[in-house]
Parts: C-alpha cells; sequence; structure tokens
C-alpha cells in the first residue's frame, strides 16, 4: 500500500464505500427476510474489487456499465444510499428504473452509469459502444463494463473485446472472478485458470488482481484508463474475489459450495481487512472508525426509513416509456 | 426534380444525413471500402472518412450492441446489418436491449438508432438471402418498423428514422433496390413514421400491403382496372406502429380488404391487420378479410421452379383481388 | 514447402500424396467450371474455394469418413469431395436440381450437406457450425463413439459470438472436436486488420486452454500432420485443437463480389505464386514422384469427370414446385 501515493482521504473514502455497501447489502437481506423486499443481489464479498475500480475513475465524467453484484461500485460513483432503496423497493421515485427493474439492475443517468438489462455479457458491447462514441467525439472518457467470470462464456464478451480491441477503443473490462455462476464453478465454465488468458486472444493486456485488496485494484484500474486515455486500447482486468452470500436471495448455496471453502475466504473479508490496514497503518483511529460507522448506521437507517415512505409507482404509467416523450 | 433508384435514394439520403449532422455514424460489414455489398454505401467513407464510415468485424451482436452505447454517448449510429437474414446474432441486442432501455429506465434512457437491412426475396438469395424478418420485430414494443415502398418514402423515412429519438428498424427490399425508380426531391423531408399512405384510391377492393409489395399491386391494379374492378392500395410503409385509422377507412371505404405480404402467413403482419379490421369495422365488410402472404416454409428455397411458387407476383395479387371482388 | 524434408516421423505414403494432389486438382477444376456456367448464365451464383485447396485436402485427408463427422462451410468443395461427395452431386446441388443431396435445391450453392457422407448441412449465417461440430463431438464423447467432429470456417467468422461460446464449451468438456480456420486475410472486403487486432487467429486458443496451431495452407503436408496430430489429441480425451491455415483466394467473395474495390491486383499476383497446386505438383516432381505424362493423365481424367458430372446435373430435373411445403415438420422417410 505504501509505493502507492493515496492521500488519507482517499483511503478512508474508499473504506467509506466499502463499509456502506456492506451495511446496504446486510440491511437488504433482512428486508427481504422480513417480507419487504423481494430479491436481493449481493455485492458482499466483492467491495474491495468495486470500490478500488471506480474511484480509479473520473467518477460521474467516464462511463461505468455494471451488473447486478456492482452495489459497492454504484454507490462510489455517487449514486445515494436512498436511491438505492428506493431501487431495491420498488418504488416510483427510484432513479434506476422508477421501480420497473429487479433491484440490482443499476441505471443512473446522472452520474454516467449506464442503464443495465437482465441478460449476462449485453453490457460488454454496450461499454464498447460508449467506448466508440468518445473515440469519435473525442470527449476524453473512458468505458468501464463489469461482469461475472460465468458471463465470459457468452458469446457477447468475446465480440465486445474484440471490437474493442480492433478499434483500440478507450475502455476496461473488469471481470469480478468470484469462482462461481450461481452454482456452477469456474473450472466447468472455462479451461483455464485465469480469465486475464483471454485477453491474449484479442493482442490486449490482460491483468489478474486481488479482487480483495482495493488499492490493487486501484492502481490496475488507474494503469488501464490512462492507457485507454491515451488511445492505447482496451484492457482485461481480472479481479479475483468471492461471494459471502447466495447468489441471491433465491439461492441456496450450501448446495454447491463447502461451508469450510466460504470460512476460508472469509478470513479475507475485504471489509474487515481494509478497516485493519488503516487502523494498523494510523491512517485513521479507532474513534474516527466508529464515528464513520455511525455515520453510516444513520445512512442505512434514513435511506430505509425515506424508501419504505416513499410511493410506489401509479399503475397508470404502465403504459409510459415505451418511446420518447 | 431527380429521378432516383430506391437504392440510390437511400445512398444520397444517408449522404445528405452524415452532410446535416456529425454525430451520425455508419458502420457494419463491408459497408466502407466496398460500399457495401449492394453498394448502398458507396463513396461515404470516401467523402466522410473511416471514423465515421466503420467497416466492423464480422459480429452482430457487436454492431447493434456497440451502437446502442455509442446511442447513449452521444453519437447517432446508423449500423447496417449486411443480410436482414443475419439479424438474429443480434436480437438479443435489438429485443433485450434497444427496444427495452426506455422503458425499463423509466424514461431516463433512450437509443436512438436505426437499423438498416436489406430483405426479401425473388433474387436467388435462398434459405438465408431472402428472409422477411419484419413480424419478428413488429411484435416487439419499444421498436419502430418500417419499410418503404419507393424512393420517395425511401428518403422521408430515412430522414424521420434519423431524427427519432428510438431504434428504428429500417428494412430495404433486395428486388426494390435497382427495379423501383421514382422522382426524388433534392431538399430534405420527413415522412412520419406511423403514416400509411394511399397509393391508388378504388372503390371495390382495398389492398393493403407495404415494401416490393406496392408496386406489384399498382400493377395487378393496372390489370384490373381494365377489366372494370376498381382497385384501392394503401401502403403501410410503417409496420410499427401501424396507421390504424387508415387501414380502417380502406376497409369501410370498399368493404373488402385483401392484405398482401411476401412474409409468411402465419403470424405475419396481416394477421394484426385483419384482427385490427374484424375488431372496428367488422358490419362494414362484405367479404371475409383475405390474406395473401408467403407460404408457410421456414424460408425461401434457392432452385427457380421452387423460389417462383413461393413468391407472391403481380399475378397471384390480381388473381386474389379478382376473386374477392366477384364475391 | 521446396525446402521441407519428408514428413516428420510419418511413414511416407506416396499413394496418399497422390490422392491428396488429385482432390485439389479435381476441386480446382470442379470450381472453374462452375464460374464458366455462372458466366453463361446457367447458375447464378458461386463461391469458391480456389486458393484453399490445400488446406481443405490436408484436413480432410487426415481424417477418416467413416467415423468423422465435418461442418464445412461454403469454401469446403475440397472438403466435401474428400469426405466422398461426388462430383456429380456437386453439380446437382451447383445448379440446385432435385436430386441435390445437400437440400434437394433448396439451399444457395456451396451449402454443403450429406447425411451418409458425415457432413453436417449448413447455412448461410456464418460461425452456427461450430457450435454444431461440438455437439456432434459431445455426442462421440458421451456414446464413446470412435470418431472425431471438425468444424471450418474463415477467419472473419471467428469474430462472432458463436466461435467463442462453441471454442469455450468443447474445451471445457475435452470433446474429440478440431476447428480449422482458413485464413484467407479477408471477410468479403473487410481485411484481417479490421477484423481482429492479432497476427494469428491461433493465439485465440490460449484463451481457451488449448493448443493454437499456425499451419501454411498451401503447403497440404504440413496442414495433413497438424490435423492427424489434433485428431488424435482428440481421440484420447485430451480436447479440442484450433488449426489456422494460412490462405488466400483467389476468386472475388462470390459471383456477386469485385475484389477489385478492396485488393490490388499485385497482392493477387503475388500470393498467386505460392498456389497450393502448383507448389505440390513441383515437390512431387523433384520427389521423382510425378512427371508430365502422369500430369496429363491426371488432367484428362479431371476433365472427364467434370464433364460428366456437368453433363449429368444438366440434364437433371429441378424439384417440382409441388414439394415446396415438404419437409417443413417430419414426415416418414419413403
Ligand atoms: C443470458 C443469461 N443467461 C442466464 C442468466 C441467469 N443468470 C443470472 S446470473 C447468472 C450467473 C452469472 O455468474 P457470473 O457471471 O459468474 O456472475 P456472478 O453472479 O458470479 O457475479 C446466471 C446464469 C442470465 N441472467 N442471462
Ligand atoms: C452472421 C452472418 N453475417 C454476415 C454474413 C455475410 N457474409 C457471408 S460470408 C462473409 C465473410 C466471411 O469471411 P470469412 O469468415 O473470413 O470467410 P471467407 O469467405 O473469407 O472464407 C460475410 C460477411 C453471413 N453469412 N452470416
Ligand atoms: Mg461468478
Ligand atoms: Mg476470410
Amino acid at each position: 500500500m505504501a509505493k502507492v501515493k493515496l492521500t488519507p482521504e482517499l483511503l478512508k473514502e474508499i473504506y467509506y464505500y466499502m463499509a456502506l455497501s456492506r451495511a446496504l447489502d446486510d440491511r437488504m437481506w433482512i428486508l427481504n427476510r422480513q417480507g419487504r423486499a423481494p430479491v436481493v443481489y449481493s455485492a458482499n464479498g466483492h467491495e474491495a474489487t468495486q470500490v478500488g475500480a471506480a474511484m480509479a475513475l473520473n467518477r460521474g465524467e467516464d462511463w461505468i456499465v455494471p451488473y447486478y453484484r456492482d452495489l459497492a461500485m454504484v454507490i462510489a460513483y455517487g449514486e445515494t444510499p436512498r436511491e438505492v432503496m428506493l431501487h431495491l423497493l420498488g418504488r416510483a421515485d427510484d432513479p434506476n428504473s422508477g421501480g420497473r427493474q429487479m433491484p440490482a439492475h443499476w441505471g443512473l443517468k446522472r452520474r454516467h452509469i449506464m442503464t443495465t438489462g437482465s441478460v449476462v455479457a449485453t453490457q460488454d458491447v454496450h461499454a464498447a459502444g460508449l467506448a466508440l462514441a468518445s473515440k469519435v467525439l473525442k470527449d476524453g472518457r473512458v468505458s468501464l463494463a463489469s461482469f461475472g467470470e460465468g458471463s465470459t462464456s457468452q458469446g457477447e464478451f468475446h465480440e465486445a473485446l474484440n471490437f474493442a480491441s480492433v478499434h483500440k477503443l478507450p475502455v476496461i473490462f473488469l471481470n469480478e472472478n468470484n469462482g462461481y455462476a450461481i452454482s456452477v464453478p469456474a473450472r466447468k465454465q472455462m479451461a483455464i485458470m485465469d480469465v486475464a488468458a483471454r485477453a491474449q486472444g484479442y493482442g490486449i493486456p490482460g491483468v489478474i488482481v486481488d479482487g480483495n485488496d482495493p488499492i490493487k485494484v486501484y492502481e490496475v484500474t488507474q494503469e488501464a484508463a490512462e492507457r485507454a486515455r491515451r488511445g492505447e486500447g482496451p484492457t482485461l482486468i481480472e479481479a479475483k474475489t468471492y461471494r459471502f452470500v447466495p447468489h441471491s436471495s433465491d439461492d441456496d448455496d450450501r448446495a454447491y459450495r463447502s461451508r469450510e471453502e466460504v470460512a476460508e475466504w472469509k478470513k479475507r473479508d475485504p471489509v474487515i481487512t481494509f478497516e485493519k490496514r488503516l487502523i494498523d497503518e494510523k491512517v485513521m483511529t479507532q474513534d474516527e472508525l466508529k464515528a464513520m460507522q455511525q455515520r453510516i448506521k444513520d445512512e442505512v437507517n434514513d435511506a430505509t426509513d425515506f424508501a419504505e415512505k416513499a410511493p410506489l409507482p401509479d399503475p397508470s404509467t404502465l403504459g409510459r416509456y415505451v418511446y420518447a416523450e | 426534380m431527380a429521378v432516383m433508384s430506391y437504392l440510390e435514394a437511400i445512398r444520397e439520403t444517408l449522404r445528405q444525413e452524415l452532410r446535416r449532422d456529425s454525430r451520425i455514424i455508419i458502420y457494419g460489414e463491408d459497408v466502407g471500402v466496398r460500399g457495401g455489398v449492394f453498394r448502398v454505401t458507396e463513396g461515404l467513407q470516401k467523402e466522410f472518412g473511416e471514423d465515421r464510415v466503420i467497416d466492423s468485424p464480422l459480429a452482430e451482436a457487436a454492431i447493434v450492441g456497440t451502437a446502442i452505447g455509442a446511442a447513449i454517448n452521444g453519437l447517432r449510429p446508423i449500423p447496417e446489418i449486411q443480410f436482414a437474414d443475419f439479424i438474429f446474432p443480434a436480437i438479443n441486442q435489438i429485443v433485450e436491449e434497444a427496444a427495452r432501455i426506455r422503458y425499463r429506465s423509466n424514461g431516463e434512457f433512450g437509443v436512438p438508432l436505426v437499423i438498416r437491412a436489406p430483405f426479401g426475396g425473388g433474387v436467388h438469395g435462398a434459405l438465408y438471402h431472402s428472409q422477411s424478418v419484419e413480424a419478428f420485430f413488429a411484435h416487439v414494443p419499444g421498436l419502430k418498423v418500417v419499410i418503404p415502398g419507393t424512393p420517395y418514402d425511401a428518403k422521408g423515412l430515412l430522414a424521420s428514422a434519423v431524427e427519432d429519438e428510438d431504434p428504428v428498424l429500417y428494412f430495404e427490399h433486395k428486388a426494390a433496390y435497382r427495379s423501383l425508380k421514382g422522382e426524388v426531391p433534392e431538399e430534405r423531408y420527413l415522412i412520419p413514421i406511423g403514416k400509411a399512405d394511399l397509393k391508388r384510391s378504388g372503390k371495390d377492393v382495398s389492398i393493403i400491403t407495404y415494401g416490393l409489395m406496392v408496386s406489384y399491386a399498382l400493377k395487378a391494379a393496372e390489370t384490373l382496372e381494365k377489366e372494370g374492378i376498381s382497385v384501392e392500395i394503401l401502403d403501410l410503409r410503417s409496420i410499427r406502429p401501424l396507421d390504424v385509422e387508415m387501414i380502417l377507412d380502406t376497409a369501410r371505404k370498399t368493404g373488402k380488404v385483401l392484405v398482401v405480404h411476401e412474409d409468411n402467413l402465419t403470424g405475419g403482419v396481416g394477421g394484426e391487420i385483419s384482427a385490427l379490421i374484424a375488431e372496428h369495422a367488422l358490419f362494414d365488410l362484405d367479404a371475409p378479410i383475405r390474406r395473401l402472404a408467403g407460404p408457410d416454409v421456414p424460408a425461401m428455397p434457392y432452385s427457380p421452379p421452387l423460389e417462383h411458387a413461393f413468391m407472391i407476383t403481380s399475378d397471384k395479387i390480381t388473381e386474389a383481388a379478382r376473386d374477392l371482388a366477384k364475391f | 514447402m521446396a525446402q521441407r524434408e519428408l514428413l516428420s516421423g510419418l511413414p511416407v505414403d506416396w499413394q496418399k500424396l497422390k490422392t491428396m494432389y488429385y482432390y485439389m486438382v479435381l476441386s480446382r477444376k470442379l470450381d472453374e467450371r462452375m464460374w464458366i456456367l455462372n458466366r453463361q448464365g446457367k447458375a447464378s451464383f458461386v463461391i469458391s474455394c480456389q486458393g484453399q485447396e490445400g488446406a481443405q485436402v490436408g484436413v480432410a485427408l487426415a481424417m477418416d469418413p467413416s467415423v468423422d463427422w465435418i461442418t464445412p462451410y461454403y469454401r469446403d468443395l475440397a472438403v466435401v469431395l474428400v469426405f466422398g461427395m461426388t462430383p456429380r452431386e456437386v453439380m446437382l446441388g451447383f445448379l440446385a436440381k432435385r436430386d441435390d443431396p445437400s437440400s434437394g435445391g433448396r439451399q444457395m450453392p456451396a451449402h454443403y450437406g450429406h447425411r451418409a457422407k458425415h457432413i453436417m448441412t449448413g447455412s448461410s449465417p456464418v460461425t452456427t457450425q461450430v457450435a454444431h461440430a461440438a455437439g456432434l463431438a459431445l455426442t462421440m464423447k458421451l456414446r464413446g463413439l470412435p470418431g472425431i467432429a471438425a468444424s471450418f470456417l474463415g477467419e472473419g467468422s471467428t469474430s462472432q459470438g458463436e466461435f467463442h461460446e462453441s471454442l469455450n464449451f468443447a474445451a471445457v468438456h475435452k470433446l474429440p472436436l478440431i476447428v480449422v480456420v482458413e485464413n484467407n486475410g479477408y471477410a468479403i472486403s473487410v481485411p484481417q486488420i479490421h477484423q481482429m487486432a492479432v497476427v494469428n487467429v491461433a493465439d485465440k486458443a490460449s484463451g481457451y486452454g488449448i493448443p493454437g496451431v499456425v499451419v501454411q495452407g498451401s503447403d497440404p503436408l504440413a496442414v495433413y500432420e497438424a490435423t492427424m496430430a489434433a485428431r488424435e489429441r482428440a481421440l484420447r480425451g485430451e480436447g479440442p485443437t484450433l488449426i489456422e491455415a494460412k490462405t488466400y483466394r483467389y476468386t472475388p467473395h462470390s459471383s456477386d463480389d469485385d475484389d477489385k474495390t478492396y485488393r490490388s491486383r499485385g497482392e493477387l499476383m503475388r500470393e498467386k505464386a505460392d498456389d497450393p497446386i502448383v507448389v505440390f505438383r513441383n515437390w512431387l516432381m523433384t520427389q521423382k514422384q510425378w512427371d508430365d505424362q502422369q500430369e496429363n493423365t491426371l488432367l484428362k481424367k479431371v476433365r472427364e469427370v467434370v464433364d460428366d458430372a456437368t453433363d449429368y446435373a444438366e440434364q437433371a430435373p429441378y424439384p417440382d414446385p409441388s414439394t415446396l411445403m415438404d419437409h417443413v415438420y417430419y414426415s416418414p422417410r419413403a
């Protein structure tokens, strides 16, 4: 960590978003188990990857095209806890979709978070397209698409990387490799150890990074962004990480992975280990930490209350926005 | 006013649009140096450069998917699918993404995109270079589907498609490219999407159709006129949205409706039109609605006798309309 | 190839090499005849194998048509001939006659298919056949059948998602599959540099954890050897191999194309200097395995075969229009 020139403010901010994401995530599961939120998709375990990557971009200016796991990424990108909760609870003022999409289908134009659907890997191609426009318009923006390792089996992953590499587009492909696509382990998904190995087929750098270390992810993302801005084309980043919870609130992961495996990974819980590093390296005092955690708790409570009180969409709006209005 | 082929009308409109709006880019397979396999984009790369007329890799999902991203980041892409038959690798991007992005984001994001694709048969193109694919897309709210039947309409509809804030599929009949000619004004004009056009007035039978079939129907109407049968022809121009009002008007006027399309019969546009008329104008009819459409085989065969057996011709239209007039 | 010694480690079977040469010449001559028929207005469409015969014959002769299956693409005339499709059958398909075994005249020419000869029916949308071949190979693996499947495509077609999905699937399941990319440098007008950011298609293999092999398509022996090795690997249960044969096409993309708009005549002439047929013939001659007399005999024989196939197909009947609606769904075969 020492070799990167990161200000204490930035380190604290990284921690803040990671911890905020975890707290929001935990709350969502509670709401789900209480029957107040129909479904939850978690970032739980991926926070370091997501926040590390987001902070390395020009937030709100560069485009991100996230996937359903990217709660930590989108809040680091400027989506507020209230907005997240409005989305979870399908409220009228959900800025992601006005309550139309399932939770975790992000999209926030104000912050240049591209709208996303459920069909995996479509976003890879969109990121290449956003970057194509940036290249033509010379707007200096970089685009980042994120996706799971299972989704790299999709043809659109291949088409996106190929297109982007041929046209040297300013785009970053961030793979959050958590070893599973729902129940399917990576070894049944691909015959290689590292997703990054696929980069070679496109003549672009493929970088492997410890996805539980936000600083390392920050570094490689920054490098990829610089490369993109220099006009040298895309980078494929593979962040090795783990999800600590089932695929979604509808899944039971005991069917396909052992409790021991989960426990082993939890020893490297990115939120806990980063917290410890900040204390150990005296970036933060215990008191500061406590204060921040309190603030997070308040924010989560506020967001929950706010969203629960917020109105549901009016059924008369069902037919709106099929076309431009 | 210049007389142009259908193909030239499209090319000149693309040129005019590229000149008018620097956000427009064209891309697809072979559209650059080669000017497209049908020459529709000939000369455009030379005039507008490789950044705006782009030869893309051979990957339709990437073509449409990147066009979606590019549209959202401020360009107005006009991707070309080399043959409509090859649009299916991109159907995920068109139906799951482009069509629902506005709806799913509650109006926040929109995809101004025109996907051009040559379609249609009778050109010895066999099963994979002959298909009519409009019904697949006409089924999808969020998409618009237009099919011009004359060079004049080709220009006005393309300009409207480019201005539209939503994804528009613009299908061009391959057999129309060089066979259809007509006057096309130099200046830019718009033909509203969703507006049909009465190509001929008549009182005995209405033929409702679109695309290449319009010219076939016009020929049939001339033949029938000599027999004393007066035929009205409604050119839909837009398949989605349909011009319901004009469809009902012509049905009420003549009381006899023949719907013609080259696309397969079952689940085709003709079914929707028939249903609309049945729902809203049934008691104005003097005969059951008749559909003349491509047979229900998966696609058009190659061998001349089989291709001929598949194709709708003006003779077949004449016969069907004559039969209906006698009812 | 002039420099190459004998086949490494393989006993030289001169008869097999002459068979190789025969099929190269036969496919070239059939192909040339197709263009003549096209120019005479007797056939509306041609798409060619010319220039790629070395690669095609090299692969096909290393396979065993009695147990292996292929999913060829439209350029693979030489492949299907080796697999047992007869010149008459080829011409029936070319002229869209009723007895065309590929499709009964329904498909465009060069959309090969022949159940008895283990040639899977193919379509026009590129690259779908690679997934089919992986499926054929899956069956072979699951049923313990002795063969392998091979799929053929152009380098442009590797940009399709299905290329990636199929190779990934085959690699994960270690399927007995060979994917042969006939890299002729162009996808219609689009040169390779606009198609991919790598020099070798074979570089893509590492993304699937499988071997990627580059061979000169003008050297059928090299292609043959690479295919033999890949086939043995597949039969040992070690999974697929990606073979890239560097080739060039001597004709326009098809009879509807005009290649002068995107490649120079100089380039074409340079590439033709490496004509697989000429190079191979010269090599056979330097090996004292071939002479002018044999050449003349062969050309005469090929000419007869091509003439016969043409006459036969020209006289053959077209499909009956009443069969238009047949075979949309299953019907018991007569
Ligand atoms: C095209 C498509 N097929 C199937 C699904 C159902 N599905 C949703 S998530 C998922 C697994 C994705 O795994 P991975 O890409 O590794 O991401 P992770 O959830 O592990 O982060 C599947 C199969 C889908 N959403 N889209
Ligand atoms: C999905 C799809 N898109 C477009 C086409 C039109 N098309 C036919 S062949 C071809 C080029 C193929 O190039 P390559 O794969 O390199 O094979 P080659 O013809 O050079 O042997 C194209 C674009 C098609 N057949 N299928
Ligand atoms: Mg995963
Ligand atoms: Mg090629």
